[in-house]
């Protein structure tokens, strides 16, 4: 009969979903939830390769992560929690989902500012969020240098950002709010909100420029970079905010070790290893800059944008911290 | 016990043997399982309505103050907007092909349900980069008519009513045209023989008669609306779901993100009553009434001209083109030194994929047929009320129906545990049971619902007299039901399977570890903002979703042969 | 046979919301016997039959089918546990399944050589023999409702119920089609439970007639009885055309008819009942009743005559001495038909 056909099917598939989820209990595995995506094969195979021991990560999105692994608790497979921002680390060392990490390697290769206080975790690639602007358009004169430029008047329908949902959008902010106080920030935020055409994605942001939407835009460097890659000619240009003031907000991507860690050892073997021998193979393709200073970033970057630049010094875990006080302050601003 | 006492002496030879328990069990069995399958899809969006009771005053008087009222508004209005442009281009549509033969009309009629398998998301990117303002479109207009040239601007709500509309309206189209076969043709004829002209007959009795199968299509594609919180952030379009992941994953409050995820849920509800209160007493099918559809007629020259052409730009511009430019995108990423990244994963993506929708549509049309079938074998109220309550996974957005589903499992671990049944490891989250747990909490409702119209149409008396045969009520589903609603049965799993395979918060969040989906995998590449790299997985979503949606066509048409 | 009947009720009732559908029903039916169930549209009969059949639960109650319990306060065997069989108006065949799949769909429990003789001999019993191929979109009303009755003996019930089985149907059809079910379920010794609303229908098929009205069940008897004896106004009435006229006591019992036998009974409020076919009309100028309306009725003229005070009365006369409106006459009885008294029940 059709039923009976229909529940051999239905076994089928039951058999194939337990065998697809009987993944795991080898010991020399490290697990990782990431909410960082892009180059993790290649550093992660490099690691393998080099130490025999492998690895395995699931992609998804920071916060959602960071939830999933405090509601697993105990039972969680994740030894590592890696995210794109500073905010969700923040977040995990406060409801304690990691442990503390004592590790002269990565004491010595993360500066101070790019670390937890507590050695819960560590930034592994810097991400600048500065200023793009057309060079056919502006003179150098009349290119900006700060972020409080582009809240002024001036620039009203010229400059492009992107939407206040995004983590980006939100860390800038936070760090603004580290170094200008809350009502500094949010004077900035508002002028922003008049000025600009939101977006939501730096790459548009990039192309709206090309395309004469607007003069300037603020964007993470490594956007540009890509399209320079594919185009030598791309007429967008970089400019280094505030450096000669609190210096340029430097987002990170950042990892930590789980409470949960079967095999903490281990982990923080990986984390040293991307710190230092990895930080090339982890950055490199994604032409981040690295946050080991005795690593040179990848010659793209290094030319057009030059190896250093001066970066807001305010330490990762306080404006992540600020975080959700950039949300409701992105609010207040009436910021799309 | 009191059992009954079989009586001694011959009985004929059709007396069967007196099995009272199992009597008593099949009873009970199914307001149980009810109560049960309603009671798991409650639970996880329970675990977050709670926060409700004990509700952040600060969060809310704060958004109230900046946000949310035109969070609200914006909702409204884009509700608003693709409910009427899918009501106009599914209804319309629908009419012209059951009403008219025309050059490709046939045709048409399969291909107009192909955007059923387009994600909204890619619909979305596609449209943002082809036409958005940086796009060649834009670029050449540019060029032609001058740097000012006025263009209309795409990143708005206009554009995401506009795409929201070309990917949901098969929704309306598909319902609207079944019941357009069915009686509502049939009538229509009648009411022009009776000399009402082409509107009033439509205006006085087609538009009746059609009203629930509009407004339980309208109503599903107001939840896909409601709940997607990704495609409207490209047009910058600041709805209530969008509010819920601003405040969840920027201030980390997931509490206060509940809470105002419920305000999608009143929304939700509202739009179930609404399509209750439109559907009204109306009452799918009636026994014996020979459903005479509406007769086509020929159109030629200039209108004939005008039916194709309408149909051919919809298909295009919601199918046709997107898929195209991916296929573009996809072959010079194929050819380019850069190549897509994964690729070589391919088949094992595409074989979690298919795994998913499949166990997933099993599952929901399963405990459909339970749920629907209940009320015929049971009396009692209880069984029609827990499966409505099944809905409301439909009713928030999938991340909001993930994390529940955590915490529920990890609750379910911890009792577990605590009676000494402990599960080894993570069994609750993180494997395909706990995914398909949630995918099947998410999409039951649009599974229900199709075969709940099915079983609509086949008369209680059928089933009495199948009883009053010596079946039992599984054999009945089985022999009976079953295959006379044979095409609900299939179109519900079919709208499960295809809502499964693009669907990816919820696989974002609960996978197991190295279970990627061909969704997570555009993802991946698409957050990074590659749109290009991700045009072949999100092409390969697009063939994949074709495969259900083909399987659907073929059998609505053989379905519109036979009656 | 078994000893016990087929199909015993005792105190049956069912109530929704507030409405008593059934209240308090008893019922024993005989072997090989055909009962009809009538009365007017929410007298309770359709619920009745569905009760027996396991459709619908009773409040309180019992039901015996063969003396088999098969529903009281705690015990409800759901339908398929029930050896009864069930036919609908709307004949409810399975619309996927051919005739034949239909007919064997509930002979189970024997091998397929033996369920296939048993669709034969059924579809023999229905006069389908060679329909056995054709699915039900292409029979007739008439032969869709002789397939659900072969189907539903089919596997051999101890009882059958029928609910309106041929109110579908048109005069002529539905005339042949109940003598041809009758006689099957007499050749399969088959006893039956009708409902039907058209009483003409009831006398002409059943053995026994309960007459319900509002849950109860007001006379339960032969169709002789049930038409000429009926226990009060509202099974008359019902039961065919009729007039009540009031009884004169005095000198001694009589209606403008003529005197009336009370029997020992003279119940306050009694009426005395005659059918039309009872009552004779003598044309005469004298006459003390005049014809005020007149409908012609094939067979005969069916009258209505006034006399002095008295209610209209209703006259059946033969279709040869047809007196026009406006002519007088005597009214009287046909010989051998007599007045019967009836209690009156316009209350309950």
């Amino acid at each position: 009969m059709t039923s009976r056909r229909f529940l051999l099917g239905f076994a089928a598939l039951a058999a194939l979903a337990l065998g697809a989820c009987s993944s795991g209990g080898d010991e020399d595995t490290i697990r990782i939830y990431t909410g960082r995506h892009y180059d993790l094969e290649e550093a992660f195979t490099q690691f393998a390769e080099e130490t025999g021991i492998s690895i395995e990560f699931l992609e998804g999105s920071d916060a959602e992560l960071r939830e999933r692994i405090a509601a697993e608790g105990e039972d969680t497979e994740a030894d590592i929690y890696m995210t794109v921002d500073a905010g969700n680390l923040a977040q995990a060392a406060e409801q304690g989902l990691f442990l503390e990490l004592d590790s002269p390697i990565l004491e010595e290769a993360v500066p101070e500012a790019l670390r937890d206080p507590g050695n819960q975790w560590f930034a592994l690639s810097a991400r600048a969020r500065t200023i793009v602007y057309s060079p056919e358009r502006l003179s150098p004169d009349e290119v900006p240098t700060t972020y409080e430029e582009l809240a002024s008047p001036e620039w009203e329908g010229r400059v492009c950002l992107r939407n206040s949902s995004n983590a980006y959008t939100q860390s800038l902010v936070a760090s603004l709010i580290g170094s200008r106080g809350y009502d500094g920030a949010l004077e900035i935020v508002e002028g922003w909100a008049d000025n600009a055409e939101i977006l939501s994605n730096d790459v548009i942001a990039l192309n709206s420029i090309r395309d004469g939407l607007c003069d300037v835009a603020i964007t993470n460097h490594y956007y540009l970079a890509r399209e320079l890659e594919e185009d030598d000619t791309y007429p967008v240009a970089l400019q280094w905010a505030d450096q000669d003031g609190n210096g340029t907000h430097v987002n990170i991507s950042g990892a930590g070790i789980t409470r949960f860690a079967d095999d903490p050892e281990l982990a923080q073997q990986l984390l040293e290893w991307l710190a230092t021998d990895g930080q090339s193979a982890f950055v490199d393709g994604n032409h981040e800059y690295p946050v080991n200073p005795d690593v040179a970033p990848e010659t793209l970057i290094a030319t057009t944008f030059g190896e250093t630049f001066v970066a807001d010094s305010t330490n990762a875990a306080e404006w992540g911290r600020l975080n959700a006080d950039a949300v409701r302050l992105l609010d207040e601003a009436d910021y799309e | 016990m009191t059992a009954a006492a079989p009586t001694q002496g011959g009985t004929p030879e059709g007396q069967r043997v007196e099995r009272s328990a199992g009597d008593r069990a099949s009873q009970l069995g199914w307001p149980v399982v009810a109560f049960v399958v309603a009671t798991l899809a409650v639970i996880p969006i329970g675990f977050l309505a709670v926060s409700v009771l004990d509700p952040n005053v600060e969060v809310w008087r704060q958004q109230w103050r900046t946000r949310l009222p035109d969070q609200l508004v914006d909702t409204a209005v884009l509700l608003i907007g693709v409910s009427a442009g899918s009501l106009l281009l599914g209804g319309g549509l629908a009419w012209l092909i059951s009403a008219y033969r025309f050059p490709g009309s046939r045709l048409f009629g399969w291909l107009l349900i192909a955007p059923l398998a387009m994600p909204s998301y890619v619909l979305g990117f596609v449209t943002l980069s082809v036409i958005g303002f940086t796009g060649p479109i834009q670029n050449w207009w540019r060029d032609t008519f001058g740097q000012d040239a006025w263009f209309p601007e795409v990143r708005s709500m206009g554009g995401a009513i506009v795409v929201f509309t070309l990917v949901l309206y098969p929704y309306v189209f598909l319902l609207a045209r079944a019941a357009l076969a069915d009686q509502a043709g049939g009538a229509y004829e009648v009411a022009r023989s009776l000399g009402a002209g082409p509107f009033e007959a439509a205006r006085r009795v087609l538009f009746p008669l059609l009203r629930p199968a509009l407004a339980a299509g309208v109503a599903v594609v107001m939840m896909e609306t409601l709940t997607d919180f990704a495609t409207v952030q490209y047009f910058g379009v600041d709805t209530v779901s969008v509010g819920v992941f601003r405040i969840w994953r920027g201030t980390f409050d997931r509490d206060a993100a509940s809470e105002f995820a419920t305000l999608v849920l009143v929304v939700a509800l509202m739009i179930i009553g609404l399509e209750r209160v439109l559907r009204g007493r109306a009452r799918f099918g009636e026994a014996g009434g020979a459903a005479a559809g509406v007769g086509p007629r020929r159109l030629r020259g200039a209108k004939a001209a005008a039916a194709f052409t309408t149909c051919a730009v919809v298909l295009l511009a919601s199918f046709g083109a997107p898929t195209a430019q991916l296929t573009f995108w996809a072959v010079e990423e194929a050819t380019g030194d850069r190549g897509t990244p994964l690729v070589d994963r391919f088949t094992e993506f595409l074989q979690n994929s298919l795994i998913l929708a499949s166990l997933t549509a099993v599952v929901c049309v399963v405990l459909a047929l339970v749920l629907t079938n209940g009320p015929r074998f049971s009396r009692g109220r209880g069984i029609g009320i827990a499966s409505r309550m099944t809905a409301i996974g439909y009713a928030v957005p999938g991340p909001v129906v993930a994390i529940g589903v955590v915490l529920a499992l990890v609750a379910l671990d911890d009792v577990l545990e605590g009676i000494g049944l402990g599960l080894p490891g993570v069994v609750a989250t993180g494997s395909l049971v706990g995914l398909v747990y949630a995918y099947s909490v998410r999409f039951l409702a649009p599974g229900l619902n199709a075969i709940e119209a099915g079983l609509e149409q086949v008369p209680e008396e059928v089933t009495a007299s199948a009883r009053s045969l010596g079946s039992r009520p599984s054999s009945i589903v089985g022999r009976i039901h079953v295959p006379l609603a044979r095409t609900s049965v299939l179109t519900g799993a079919v709208l499960v399977a295809v809502d499964a395979l693009k669907e990816l918060p919820i696989a974002l969040l609960l996978r197991p570890i190295g279970f990627n989906t061909l969704p997570v995998w555009t993802y991946n590449l698409a957050t990074e903002s590659r749109f290009e790299q991700a045009a072949l997985p999100a092409l390969a979503i697009i063939v994949v979703a074709l495969i259900p949606v083909g399987l659907l066509s073929l059998q609505l048409s053989r379905h519109a042969e036979a009656t | 046979m078994s000893d016990a009947a087929p199909l015993e009720v005792t105190g049956l009732v069912k109530t929704y919301d507030d409405v008593v559908a059934v209240d308090g029903v008893d019922l024993v039916l005989r072997d090989d016997e055909v009962l009809a169930l009538v009365g007017p549209s929410g007298c309770g009969k359709s619920t009745l039959l569905r009760t027996i059949a396991g459709l619908v639960a009773a409040d309180s109650g019992t039901i015996r089918l063969s003396g088999q319990l098969v529903e009281d306060g705690s015990v409800r065997l759901p339908p398929e546990r029930r050896p009864a069989g069930l036919v609908f108006q709307e004949h409810a065949l399975f619309p996927h399944l051919c005739v034949r799949d239909n007919v064997g769909f509930g002979v189970r429990d024997v091998p397929k050589r033996e369920v296939a003789d048993r669709v034969a001999e059924m579809l023999e019993l229905v006069s389908l023999g060679s329909y056995g191929d054709r699915y039900p979109h292409e029979l007739s009303g008439g032969e869709r409702q002789r397939v659900a009755l072969a189907r539903a003996l089919a596997p051999a019930p101890s009882l059958m119920l029928f609910d309106e089985p041929f109110a579908s149907l048109d005069h002529n059809l539905r005339v042949q089609l109940r003598q041809d079910v009758v006689a099957a379920l007499k050749a399969t010794a088959t006893p039956a439970v009708f409902v039907t609303h058209d009483q003409r229908e009831a006398l002409a098929i059943a053995d026994r007639i309960a007459v319900m009205r509002r849950g109860r069940i007001e006379q339960l008897d032969t169709p002789a009885a049930v038409f000429h004896r009926p226990v009060d106004a509202f099974v008359g009435a019902f039961m065919g055309e009729a007039t009540f006229l009031p009884i004169e006591t005095s000198p001694s019992p009589h209606t403008v008819l003529g005197p009336v036998d009370l029997d020992g009974r003279a119940p306050t409020g009694a009426t005395a009942m005659v059918r039309p076919d009872d009552v004779s009309f003598a044309v005469a100028a004298d006459g003390e009743a005049e014809v005020v309306a007149a409908e012609y009725h094939g067979s005969g003229w069916l009258l209505t005559a006034r006399a002095g005070g008295a209610p209209p009365i209703a006259v059946f006369t033969s279709h040869l001495a047809a007196p026009p409106v406006g002519a007088r006459g005597h009214l009287g009885l046909v010989v051998g038909h007599r007045q019967v008294v009836v209690a009156d029940t316009t209350e309950p």
